[in-house]
């Protein structure tokens, strides 16, 4: 395994591991979402957007609306880890005073957008597209999106506009894990045929493995996926990814671990970064 | 006697309304108003950008698109995408108007405008039209009868419903210096040319425009001209009758609004709005924590209404200048009791 790919993957462990100790330490989380999405957060925040705390104002920076705000805690553990702001805030997530609150909002450090209501991110990033097109900005707008806020129409509003307006500068991630709050997609509200969706709505589509690192690493930086049309990256997920008993269990959307679950979790993950470390 | 009485008024103004034919003067509908303001302000500053939902022409604003078709976007009829992606255009430093009608963006984009607008605080503003009745034979479906109500209660949002041609214009230009969202109600019937330039506008400051001892009326948007009337009305059976033109709903201007209970003791309000949590209920609710005096409330009753001509619908829903008048004299017995 490369270096820089074993970097990343043991950075994905700590994530993890970061993620459990916010939502146990908060008493309220969101294991599954957030479990799913941070293999991509990770490849995002480490190897392709042009952020910093340092240019956290910076005009040309390129822009990361999470707008399935509910996963709030993968989202805070990335960015204290990027240093935008001190990582034993995390001790504070959803505490009284605290600035971390349970979705994200612009008062953190280098979140872009308040967001929590399913349905918005896509459509604020068209319009952040449309305005860096509109200043001849070069910055590139990055959104990522559940599966099961796909539901919205305000989606499908949006990325008909995208496509009128040949957003070449807007990425739109989804983080196709399967499942939503009640159970499989499919049962709730049937997205498939998925990525036939996506390109009749005018998206050049690609799909990947939402936990292959290098595999997000290359197709995020190959974006824009093609001229003159929005990328949309499908990846599949697994909900709950890395924690054995809480992989692909809708159950696991909004659930707490209990004391032994965690010493479980602390186990596989600890087992998982003794591979990557020996490998 | 009346005419030193008046404030802001453009020549010919008190003559109509002692005739009593203010409509059968020159009008305008506020909508074209913003219009014709957001024109102006394309030219002098780089950053304004207008999105509408496929009503350029109903509101106006195909003008601005005319002269800058760059910084023009028609979203469509998708009024959710255009409020979020308004606040996406905000967040990277420009100065989004979104025009569409009252009812299409405070409900349908309702939670946009909440979440987007409101709570991210992006600096968006609205210019929104067919606010209340004024939409007269369209019917109940683009009768935005509760613009006021629902955008008051938005944390962060500025509430305007100008009057006339002038004070709307200047109310453009005020949100665009203003820093955060705001919104701005506004008609689809022509509204009478009231004020000339000295107008003077400026946001949560309610202005005077005939002075009165007796009662005040405090209104708004297409209801200060209705106020004028009662007042003018009023004046024939001897009631000195103070009449605020009572723009900015939020922030409200409660010192205006106490200084006139005060200094009259006796309150009117009149709106094209629901009764339900507008112009009225803000008066109400100050004035029963604060100086509460005689008051009675003019507005659109609990119902949807009817389509018709613009002026038979405020006979029949009880918002014209005789219903006005007659709740003036109400609160004015109430004060002698
Ligand atoms: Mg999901």
């Amino acid at each position: 395994m490369e270096t820089s790919e074993r970097t990343l993957r043991l950075k994905s462990v700590s994530y993890r591991e970061a993620i459990l100790r916010i939502i146990s330490q908060a008493g309220a989380g969101h294991t599954g979402g957030d479990l799913s999405a941070i293999d991509i957060l990770n490849v995002l925040y480490n190897r392709i957007l042009n952020v910093s705390p340092q240019t956290a104002s910076d005009p040309d920076r390129d822009r990361f609306v999470q707008s399935k705000g509910h996963c709030v805690e993968a989202l805070y553990a990335v960015l204290a880890d990027r240093g935008f702001f001190p990582s034993a805030e995390l001790d504070t997530v959803c505490r009284y005073g605290s600035r971390l609150i349970g979705h994200p909002t612009r008062a953190v450090p280098g979140i872009e957008h308040n967001t929590g209501a399913l349905g918005h991110g896509l459509a604020v990033a068209v319009g952040m597209a449309l305005a860096g097109r509109l200043d001849g900005r070069s910055y590139r707008v990055f959104t990522l999106l559940g599966d099961g806020e796909l539901d919205e129409g305000s989606n499908w509003e949006a990325s008909m506009a995208a496509a009128h307006y040949g957003l070449d500068n807007l990425i739109v991630i989804v983080d196709r894990n399967g499942l939503q709050i009640t159970g499989p997609t499919e049962q709730v509200n049937a997205l498939e045929p998925l990525a036939d969706k996506f390109r009749s709505f005018g998206y050049a589509l690609r799909q990947v493995d939402g936990h292959d690192i290098p595999a997000l690493v290359e197709a995020l930086a190959s974006a824009p996926f093609e001229r003159g049309k929005p990328s949309l990256l499908l990846a599949h997920t697994v909900k709950g990814k890395g924690i054995s008993f809480a992989e692909n269990q809708a159950g696991w959307h909004h659930r707490v671990p209990s004391a032994a679950e965690l010493e479980r979790a602390w186990a596989e993950l600890a087992a998982q970064r003794a591979a990557l470390e020996g490998s | 006697m009346a005419a030193e009485r008046y404030a802001y008024l453009r020549p010919g103004v008190i003559d109509l309304l002692k005739q009593g034919t203010l409509f059968a003067g020159e009008r305008r509908t506020t909508r074209f108003s913003f219009a014709d303001a957001l024109l102006e302000l394309g030219g002098s500053r780089s950053d304004v950008v207008v999105l509408n939902a496929d009503v350029s022409k109903g509101m106006g604003t195909y003008t601005f698109a005319e002269r800058y078709p760059e910084r023009a976007f028609n979203l469509g009829i998708a009024e959710q995408n255009m409020i979020a992606a308004a606040a996406g255009m905000a967040q990277s430093g420009l100065l989004p108007f979104v025009a569409t009608y009252a009812v299409f963006a405070t409900l349908r984009g309702l939670d946009m405008i909440r979440n987007s607008v409101c709570y991210t605080r992006t600096n968006v503003k609205f210019g929104c039209g067919h606010a209340g009745i004024t939409s007269a034979e369209d019917g109940a479906t683009h009768q935005g009868q509760e613009d006021l109500s629902i955008m008051r209660a938005m944390p962060n949002m500025v509430v305007i419903a100008p009057a006339d041609d002038v004070s709307t214009k200047k109310a453009v230009r005020a949100v665009a210096a203003h820093l955060g969202p705001a919104y701005l109600s506004l008609t689809k019937e022509p509204l009478p040319l009231l004020y000339d330039d000295t107008f003077p506008f400026a946001i949560g400051a309610a202005v005077t425009v005939r002075a009165g001892v007796d009662a005040t009326i405090v209104a708004n948007r297409d209801m200060v001209a209705q106020a004028l009337l009662a007042a003018e009305a009023a004046d024939r059976e001897g009631l000195d009758v103070r009449v605020i033109d009572c723009h900015t709903v939020k922030p409200l201007d409660e010192e205006a609004i106490l200084r006139a209970a005060k200094e009259t003791g006796a309150i009117v309000t009149a709106e094209d709005n629901v009764l339900a949590g507008g112009l009225g209920s803000a008066v109400a609710e100050l004035l029963i924590e604060r100086g509460p005096v005689p008051m009675r409330r003019i507005g659109v009753p609990d119902t949807f209404c009817e389509s018709g001509p613009y002026l038979d619908l405020l006979e029949r829903y009880g918002l014209s200048a005789g219903h006005i008048l007659r709740a003036v004299r109400t609160v004015v017995a109430l004060k002698s009791r």
